[in-house]
């Protein structure tokens, strides 16, 4: 039986038996002793019991039951030789498996003996197989394929029995005076609390999951020469020669990732501080109504679409300009740090303005007030008062900004090249972090050559950056509100 | 201002100073205000820039130029040996480009043993004739052996040079459709037999190496079976996580670390949950590549913190006297929350959601890393079947050489900009027109 049968089963079990459980605590309604709690409770408390602790062990059953046939297919293979001739063991299950999955479609009685044969026969049911698939590896799917059945039939059966017996558990629990409202919400809360951790579990697998590629990485190519490393040459290597050479330096990404950066920020700081200035102390509240929601539509542009501006409008519109100055080679490349960080700007202004209009708006009026009534102008009240008190929650905005900029993929994929240099010419090319993350991962690869495996390691270099960021901009922008709440 | 002379000497001689003085100050304040009103101004400028650019560059993209051409089934080309009734392949076979080529031969008025003029007919007609010619055979054999009249897609580069968007002044070799081309072209034109109509295909092809087949098909089904997605995982798990966090949870280590994790998450860049998708649920659970299932997982871990933070301030900000009134009339915690609080807070929760699925339906990194850069034709009939998404599409695209491509790809993005445009615009209104103040 398919797990996704024995759900609709246990679900259902859990349906009547919350329609029986209504059904039973509503006759004790009209009675003389007072019932605790109301009939749906006493309804819902029976179907959470009937399907909870079944669906629990549906899940471990079926993890448990995919590890076994593995050790069971693992066992059966026979034992590896220098002229084996599947590359690894891993591939060697994992066809098994799907030389398993295939044969399911044919009649178990007639199936041929050697892949030749059977080949064709799956092809026509549109199973394509890979190649390598070898003679002796049929017998074992079969075997596995019954393994599979017996364990499936199992699992589905305590599943069911666990079922019933929590329904009829609940049912029989079922009295005037028994608390399945609180029952019911003490599950409730522990279905909360399961929620919000889903935050922390998230944080975790994004740690564990890099960290262990990293770890594996490293194994190949010594970190030294990963953080210190001036040149960016991963040199894609054939499938499977292992291919651990080529050089994986840091320092030329992390240089073109933090360069751009700065110019988005030298573009999107002022203005975007500036626009939060003017709409907080100047705009009337009409030209407020007006511009808000404009820079919210602006900020809601995805940022493929501003790369695309980059790449199609404005990268050659700048070689075109910085052709027709100089009068001939243009100076500004198509692809460059200044057209990828001009846009990148772009796209931050909205970031800065909403983050620092918050700031600005939480200065106390009592501040502005002073000023004013002491004779200052509004520039000035704002330059000597109000930014002063404002500075540290726009150091936070700023940050949380520049990580943001740190953190921007699709504007740097398409406008600011591929090629590694190490430059200060804001007019040539350059590449970041982001960048050679997808590079690294689009496309046919094999997983555990260091080529892909550098992705990760550039990944928890960027985490990191930008976890430490945000992490003092969350800090300085909490502290700030607490200074004047 | 109001200087009194109360010591007229020292005040005569400091006045002409203090005026000067504050002219200048007055100037500052208004140069002030200009770079207040410039810095907005610029910022509206480049949205108006970029939308135009794009608007113009792509609104063609919504029409496409076909040749109705009465086409002969002829049953001699199509199945010469009359096999069809026991082997249907030969009607997927058939030469049908032929077919259209006849038909468009008949038209011009071209002698057909004048192999020379013929050939440069070559590349007039879409490739994708083919496809056309074969499913109205397909649906319908009876057509065999008739005469209909049928929209033939023009190729892209006659596409293109009918739309006006190729430079004729440019010498003939230089450029991808021939003057005799051109002279057809207008023949036709003038016939009213060539002519633009809606582009349908544009909503409704999938990928295809050639402009005037490809469409976002596939990436618009893909997109809608990952919002559908998010929406069922993030909206509740979001909401229950505020609900705990702001009406349940003590002030303990745990909670902290939530809160942390929370606003951490909001501003970890988006293709590192590329990175957590492509190692936990492609890698360790062994989830198919290129899915919209995996796509919608990976947006949803994306998506959480956001409708989190919104929900959490909208729950906020129902007033404590509507807690204290429901727990003083015996509500239980549970039910004051669910009762009472939540409804209240609703209009700020679809808000922060409709926000968060703007976000999720604009983002292509996390989705280049998880395959879904892919050559997909066909419509993934199951969340697990390979697709690609609005974005992803735009971005192949984009990597295209072809000009015809660009214009589909921007507008694609007009149409993609439109979705988004609605969603904000309903989360802006719903916000003004729901929001409270208690």
């Amino acid at each position: 039986m398919s797990s996704l049968l024995v759900l609709a089963i246990v679900v259902a079990i859990g349906v009547v038996a919350f329609l029986i459980g209504r059904q039973r605590a509503a006759a004790h309604e009209n009675g003389t002793v007072k019932p605790h709690s109301r009939a749906h409770y006493h309804g819902w408390w029976a179907f959470l019991l009937a399907v909870l602790p079944a669906l629990l062990l549906l899940a471990v059953w079926t993890i448990g039951s995919s590890v076994y046939l593995d050790r069971h297919i693992h066992a059966a293979l026979p034992e590896r030789t220098a002229d084996s001739k599947v590359a690894s063991e891993a591939l060697d299950v994992s066809l098994v498996k799907s030389l398993a999955k295939g044969i399911r479609r044919l009649d178990a009685n007639t199936l041929p003996a050697s892949f030749a044969e059977l080949q064709p026969l799956l092809a026509a049911k549109g199973v394509a197989l890979a190649t390598d698939t070898q003679d002796y590896m049929i017998p074992i799917a079969v075997e596995a394929n019954k393994v599979q059945d017996r364990l499936g039939l199992f699992g589905a059966v305590i599943t069911l029995a666990l079922a019933i017996a929590g329904a009829f558990y609940a049912l029989r629990q079922i009295a005037p005076r028994a608390r399945a409202r609180n029952n019911v919400e003490r599950l409730m809360l522990w279905g909360l609390l399961a929620a919000s951790t889903i935050a922390i579990l998230t944080t975790i697998g994004i740690v564990l999951s890099m960290l262990f590629q990293t770890i594996t990485f490293f194994e190949s190519v010594s970190p030294m020469s990963f953080f210190f490393g001036t040149v960016w040459d991963p040199r894609f290597a054939d499938a499977g020669s292992g291919g651990s050479q080529g050089q994986f330096g840091l320092i030329p990404l992390l240089a073109g990732t933090l360069y751009i950066a700065a110019v988005a920020l030298l573009v999107a700081v002022p203005v975007g501080l500036m626009s939060a200035v003017y709409m907080a102390e100047y705009a009337s509240p009409k030209v407020r109504g007006v511009v808000k929601p404009a820079l919210e539509l602006l900020a809601g542009i995805p940022t493929i679409v501003y790369g695309i501006f980059a790449v199609v409008t404005l990268g050659p519109f700048l070689r075109d300009l910085s052709a027709a100055l100089t009068g001939g080679s243009p100076f500004i490349q198509g692809q460059s740090i200044f057209t990828a960080g001009l846009v990148m700007g772009i796209m931050l202004i909205p970031v800065v303005s909403s983050l620092s209009d918050d700031i600005i708006t939480a200065v106390p009026r009592a501040m502005r007030d002073g000023s004013l009534g002491l004779g200052a102008t509004r520039s000035e009240t704002i330059k000597r008062v109000i930014l002063p008190a404002a500075l540290p929650g726009i150091v936070g905005a700023i940050l949380l900004t520049a990580s943001r900029a740190i953190g921007e993929t699709m504007i740097v994929v398409l406008a600011a090249g591929v090629a590694a240099n190490l430059t200060v010419n804001p007019f040539e090319a350059m590449t970041t972090i982001t960048v050679k993350i997808v590079n690294q991962l689009t496309g046919d690869l094999e997983f555990n050559s260091p080529q892909t495996l550098v992705a990760f390691a550039l990944g928890l270099t960027l985490f990191a950056l930008t976890l430490v960021m945000n992490i003092v901009a969350l800090y300085i922008v909490r502290k700030y509100r607490e200074q004047y709440e | 201002m109001t200087d009194i002379p109360m010591d007229s000497m020292v005040r005569a001689a400091a006045h002409p100073r203090r005026d000067i003085g504050l002219k200048a100050r007055y100037a500052a304040e208004r140069r002030f205000r200009i770079y207040g009103a410039l810095a907005i101004s610029v910022g509206l400028a480049f949205l108006a820039i970029m939308l135009i650019t794009i608007v113009s560059k792509g609104y063609t993209a919504f029409w496409q130029t076909t040749v109705t051409l009465p086409i002969n089934f002829d049953e001699k080309l199509i199945d010469p040996s009359n096999k069809r009734a026991t082997d249907p392949s030969v009607l997927i076979k058939a030469n049908y480009p032929k077919l259209a080529e006849r038909a468009l031969i008949a038209k011009l008025g071209i002698d057909p043993s004048n192999k020379p003029m013929v050939m440069k007919l070559k590349g007039f007609l879409s490739e994708g004739a083919r496809v056309q010619l074969r499913d109205i055979v397909a649906a319908d054999p009876s057509v065999i052996g008739t005469t209909r009249d049928v929209n033939i897609l023009a190729a892209a580069n006659l596409d293109s040079a009918f739309k006006g968007q190729i430079d004729l002044s440019v010498e003939e070799a230089r450029r991808k459709v021939s003057d005799q081309q051109i002279t057809w072209m207008n023949k036709l034109k003038a016939d009213g037999v060539m002519a633009e109509h809606f582009n349908t295909g544009l909503f409704s092809y999938g990928a295809s190496s050639r402009p005037e087949t490809s469409g976002m098909g596939v990436a618009i089904i893909g997109s809608f079976y990952m919002m559908v997605i998010v929406l069922l995982l993030a909206l509740p798990i979001g909401v229950a996580a505020s609900i705990y966090l702001e009406e349940f949870a003590k002030k303990n280590r745990l909670t902290d670390l939530i809160e942390v994790n929370i606003n951490n998450l909001a501003a970890v860049p988006s293709i590192v949950f590329g990175l957590l998708g492509l190692a936990v649920f492609i890698n360790f659970l062994g989830m198919p590549r290129s899915a919209a299932f995996v796509g919608g997982l990976v947006l949803t871990l994306m998506t959480l913190p956001t409708i989190i933070i919104a929900t959490r301030a909208a729950l906020a900000a129902v007033p404590p006297s509507i807690r204290s009134a429901a727990l003083g009339l015996g509500a239980s915690k549970m039910q004051m929350v669910f009762h009472h609080i939540l409804p209240l807070a609703a209009p700020g929760i679809l808000t922060g959601t409709i926000i968060g699925l703007a976000r999720a339906l604009g983002e292509t990194a996390p989705l280049l890393l998880i395959g879904m850069v892919a050559f997909v034709a066909d419509y993934p009939t199951t969340p697990f079947d390979p697709a690609t998404a609005l974005p992803v599409q735009i971005y192949m695209w984009a990597n295209e050489a072809e000009r015809a491509f660009v214009e589909r790809m921007s507008g694609a993005i007009i149409i993609l900009l439109v979705f988004l445009m609605a969603m904000n615009i309903t989360a802006i209104v719903l916000r003004r027109r729901f929001e409270r103040r208690w």
